[in-house]
C-alpha cells in the first residue's frame, strides 16, 4: 500500500469504528470496548508505518478533486511531512492511550458507548486536521473536534457546571472560529487557491494583497483552539470533563491544532511583521498569566488547565519567533506528558475522592495509595517543568534557544524586540512553571493528616497506559537529538534544535530557582494545613468505577475557592493571589463585555417579541372577533326576521334603481 | 275590461300574502300567504297575456307551472310543518330559531 492509502486509513478507521460502535453499541454491550480501541490502536499503528515510510523525505502530496465550487476549488488533499506524520503519531499514541484507560476508568458508565464513539470521531477529525493540504478541509475537521469538545466536556450533563463549560468552550471558541473562517476566505481570495501549497507558495512571492488582515483574523481562530490569552478562558472550565477527554482533547490534541495550524502556514503570517508581534504578545501573557493562575488554582485538573495554556504560550512564541521546528517539537513531548499528566490527575482524583489540592494536602499516604500515578506524574512534572533529561527540557530549550537567536537579531522577518518579548516571557514563565509543578507535586503526594479513604484499587489497564505514556515523557527528548537514531531536525526545517549552553543553564537554573522556593515556601506553611479543609467524597464500595468519584467531586463545593492558609502559592502570590485564582477577573470582563449586553439584547428581543408583535397579532384576531360579536346578535333564527331584511333591502335597491332611471 | 282592475287586484293579494309571510305566526298560515303571493303573479300572468294578445299565450303557459309547481312546494311544505308538530307541539315559526348564532355557545365551541 502506497503512504497516502495508508494516511487514509488512518483517517478513516477511528471514524469507522466510531460509527460501527454507534450501531451496535447498545445491542452487544461486548463489542463496545474493542470497538473503541481497536480502530484507534490500528490507526496509531498505520500512523506509526506512515511515519516511517514517510521518514525524513520530501513531502508527499495527493490531492482528488470531487466537484468543481465554481470559484475558487476546494480539494480533498493530503500532504505528509515530518510535522504531519509525527504529529499524527502522538495523536494516535495518546488517543490510544486514551481509548484504553477510559475502558478502566469509565467502565460502568451508562454512556460510553457514544463517549468512547465521541472520542474516537475527535480522533479521526484530528488525524484530518493533521494530514490534509487544503485548509477548508482542515477546517471540516477543525469544526468537528470543537462538536466533539462540546459533548465531551459536558459528559457529566447532569451537572450543572459541566452544563455551563460545555457551552462556555463551544461560544468562547466559536468566538475565534468566526474570524477564522473570514480570514480563510479572504486568504483563499487572496492566493486563488484553498491549497496549503498554494497558498504558502503565494505568501513566499508576495502575492497576498492584506497580509496582516488575513493573519489577525486567522490568529484569532487560532487564539481560539489552542486557548492563547484573550480567548483561553474556557478551557480551566472545560476540566468539568472526564479526566481522559481532558487528557485528550484539552492538553494534547484539540489545543495543538491551533498552533498546528500557524506552524502549516507560517509563511504567511511571517509576511506580516504586525501579526507576528501580535503573536508573540500574545504569547507572552499568556505565558506568564498562566502561570501566575496556575500558581493559585486548588483544583487539580485547573492547575494542569492553565499549565497547557502556558506551554500552548511557549509554543505560540516559538512560532513568533518563525521557528516552527521548535514549536511542533514542544507540541509533540508536550502531548505525552501532558497526556501522562492528566491521566495520573484522574488516577489520583479517583485515590483521594476529591479534586482540590487543599484536601489533598491534608492527607497521609496518599502516594502509598497511588503509587503509579505518583511516580509518573513526578516524571511528567518534571518534563513541565524543563529538568534534564526529561522530554520538556529539550523542547523548551529549543523554544528559548529559538527567542534567543531572534532577540539577537539574527532570524529573518523577525524584529529584535519580538524575540526579547517571548524570551523573558519564556524565562519568567520557566520559573512559575517550576514553580506550580512543584506545588503541585508537593500538596498532592506529600500531605499530613488523616488517612485517605480507600476508593478502591484503579484497574490494571490505568496503570499501564500511564506507564507507556512515561516512556516518551523520559525519552523523547533524548533521542530525537541523537542523529544516528533519530534525527529530528531532518524531519522537520532542518534547523538546529539542541539546547545552546546559555539558554539551558539559564532555563535549568530558572526552574531550580522556582522548584527551591515553592518547596521553601512549603516548609513555611507546614503549621497552617494542619486545619481540615473541605469535603471529600466518601469512601464507596471497592468495586466503584473509577470516574463515579470524580463526578461527585464535581459536585462538592468548591473548598479552596474561599482561601487555604496553608497553600504555599498564596504565601508567594501575596496580594496577586486572589486575582490569579479567579484567572485575573478574565470572566468578569467577558460578562460585562459580551454577556450582559448579549442578555439584555435578548431581554429587549423578548419585550418587543412579546409586547409588541404579539400585541399586533392579537389586534388582528380581536377586531374580526368583535365584529363577529355584532354580526352575530342579527343572525337570530327567526325566518321572518331575515325575509323582512331581504324585502327592506329589495325595495330601496328598486327605489335606487327607479331613482337613477 | 281595463287592465288596472286585475292589476289592482294582484297588488293586493300579494300585499296581503306578503303581511301574512311577514308576520304570521302559524306556519300553515305562512304557507297560504305564499299561496296568495304566488295566485296574484298568476293573476298578472293571465292578465298581462291578454292584453299584450301574446300568439303563443306564454303567460298562461307560465302560470300552469307556477301552479304545478305551487302545488309541489305545497305538499312537501304541509309535510315539514306536520312533522315538525309532531317532534315540538307546536308550529309557531318564532320559535323555531335553532339556526340562531348564539353567543354562549359559539364560545363553549371556542
Amino acid at each position: 500500500m502506497t503512504v497516502t492509502t495508508l494516511a487514509v486509513l488512518v483517517l478513516l478507521l477511528p471514524f469507522l469504528g466510531a460509527a460501527a460502535s454507534l450501531l451496535l453499541g447498545k445491542r452487544a454491550p461486548g463489542f463496545a470496548q474493542p470497538l473503541a480501541v481497536l480502530p484507534t490502536a490500528a490507526a496509531f499503528v498505520l500512523a506509526a508505518i506512515v511515519a516511517v515510510r514517510q521518514g525524513s523525505g520530501p513531502a508527499t502530496d495527493s490531492a482528488h478533486r470531487l466537484t468543481p465550487t465554481g470559484s475558487v476549488p476546494i480539494d480533498i488533499a493530503l500532504h505528509l511531512d515530518g510535522f504531519a506524520v509525527l504529529i499524527a503519531v502522538l495523536v494516535g499514541l495518546v488517543a490510544t492511550c486514551v481509548q484504553l484507560y477510559s475502558t478502566g476508568y469509565l467502565r460502568d458508565d451508562p454512556r460510553y458507548v457514544s463517549y468512547s464513539a465521541l472520542v474516537a470521531i475527535f480522533t479521526s477529525a484530528m488525524f484530518l486536521v493533521v494530514y490534509t493540504g487544503d485548509v477548508m478541509v482542515l477546517l471540516v475537521g477543525w469544526e468537528i473536534m470543537g462538536i466533539c469538545s462540546y459533548f465531551l466536556v459536558g459528559h457529566y450533563w447532569e451537572t450543572e457546571v459541566a452544563r455551563s463549560a460545555s457551552i462556555k468552550a463551544f461560544l468562547v471558541t466559536k468566538l475565534g472560529d468566526v474570524p477564522f473562517l473570514i480570514g480563510l476566505f479572504a486568504l483563499a481570495t487572496d492566493a486563488g487557491t484553498f491549497r496549503i501549497n498554494g497558498i504558502l507558495t503565494a505568501a513566499t512571492h508576495g502575492e497576498l494583497h492584506h497580509p496582516t488582515l488575513v493573519a489577525l483574523l486567522l490568529l484569532a481562530g487560532v487564539a481560539g483552539k489552542s486557548a492563547q490569552f484573550p480567548l483561553h478562558t474556557w478551557l480551566p472550565d472545560a476540566m468539568a470533563g472526564p479526566t481522559p477527554v481532558s487528557a485528550l482533547i484539552h492538553a494534547a490534541t484539540m489545543v495543538a491544532a491551533g498552533i498546528y495550524f500557524v506552524a502549516r502556514l507560517l509563511p504567511v503570517f511571517e509576511t506580516s511583521a504586525a501579526a507576528m508581534a501580535v503573536l508573540a504578545v500574545m504569547a507572552s501573557v499568556t505565558m506568564i498569566g498562566s502561570g501566575l493562575a496556575a500558581l493559585a488554582q486548588d483544583d487539580i485538573k485547573r492547575v494542569l488547565a492553565y499549565s497547557t495554556i502556558g506551554q500552548l504560550g511557549y509554543m505560540a512564541g516559538a512560532l513568533a519567533v518563525g521557528d516552527r521546528s521548535a514549536a511542533v517539537f514542544h507540541l509533540l513531548s508536550h502531548g505525552a506528558f501532558k497526556a501522562l499528566l492528566f491521566l495520573a490527575a484522574g488516577s489520583l482524583i479517583h485515590a483521594a475522592g476529591t479534586n482540590s489540592l487543599a484536601a489533598m494536602s491534608r492527607m497521609d499516604g496518599l502516594g502509598k495509595r497511588a503509587e503509579d500515578a505518583m511516580w509518573t506524574m513526578g516524571i511528567a512534572l518534571a518534563a513541565l517543568a524543563a529538568i534534564p533529561p526529561f522530554s520538556g527540557f529539550f523542547s523548551k530549550e529549543s523554544v528559548l534557544r529559538a527567542a534567543e537567536h531572534a532577540s539577537g537579531g539574527h532570524t529573518a522577518h523577525i524584529p529584535s524586540a519580538v524575540g526579547w518579548t517571548v524570551l523573558v516571557a519564556g524565562l519568567v514563565t520557566a520559573v512559575l512553571t517550576a514553580a506550580y509543578a512543584t506545588r503541585l507535586f508537593l500538596l498532592a503526594f506529600r500531605g499530613q493528616g488523616a488517612q485517605v479513604p480507600d476508593h478502591g484499587r484503579d484497574p490494571a489497564v490505568m496503570n499501564v497506559v500511564l506507564w507507556v505514556l512515561a516512556i516518551p515523557t523520559l525519552g523523547f527528548g533524548m533521542v530525537s537529538l541523537v542523529p544516528k537514531v533519530f534525527d529530528l531536525p531532518a524531519w522537520f526545517d532542518g534547523e538546529e534544535l539542541a539546547p545552546t549552553l546559555v539558554t539551558s543553564v539559564l532555563g535549568v537554573g530558572l526552574a531550580l530557582v522556582g522548584v527551591v522556593t515553592m518547596y521553601g515556601a512549603w516548609q513555611a506553611t507546614a503549621a497552617r494545613r494542619r486545619t481540615p479543609a473541605g469535603a471529600v467524597v466518601a469512601a464507596s464500595a471497592a468495586a466503584a468505577e473509577p470516574a463515579l468519584v470524580e463526578e461527585a467531586a464535581l459536585e462538592l463545593p468548591p473548598a479552596g475557592k474561599a482561601a487555604d492558609p496553608g497553600d504555599p502559592g498564596r504565601l508567594l502570590l501575596g496580594p496577586l493571589h486572589r486575582p490569579a485564582a479567579a484567572g485575573f477577573h478574565l470572566d468578569a470582563v467577558y460578562s460585562a463585555l459580551f454577556v450582559r449586553p448579549v442578555l439584555a439584547a435578548a431581554s429587549l428581543v423578548r419585550f418587543l417579541d412579546r409586547e409588541v408583535i404579539e400585541t399586533y397579532v392579537r389586534g388582528t384576531g380581536a377586531a374580526p372577533r368583535l365584529l363577529g360579536a355584532i354580526v352575530r346578535r342579527t343572525q337570530t333564527g327567526n325566518v321572518q326576521t331575515y325575509l323582512s331584511v331581504l324585502l327592506a333591502g329589495s325595495v330601496v335597491l328598486a327605489v335606487l334603481v327607479a331613482v337613477g332611471a | 275590461m281595463h287592465l288596472a282592475y286585475p292589476a289592482v287586484l294582484a297588488a293586493l293579494l300579494f300585499s296581503i300574502g306578503l303581511y301574512g309571510v311577514l308576520a304570521r305566526r302559524n306556519a300553515i298560515l305562512v304557507l297560504m300567504s305564499i299561496e296568495l303571493m304566488l295566485n296574484a303573479v298568476n293573476l298578472n300572468l293571465v292578465a298581462f297575456d291578454v292584453w299584450l294578445r301574446d300568439t303563443v299565450h306564454a303567460g298562461q303557459a307560465l302560470t300552469l307551472f307556477v301552479i304545478v309547481i305551487a302545488a309541489a312546494e305545497i305538499g312537501i311544505g304541509l309535510a315539514i310543518v306536520l312533522l315538525v308538530y309532531r317532534n315540538r307541539g307546536t308550529s309557531d315559526v318564532d320559535k323555531l330559531t335553532d339556526l340562531a348564532d348564539r353567543e354562549e355557545k359559539a364560545e363553549a365551541a371556542a
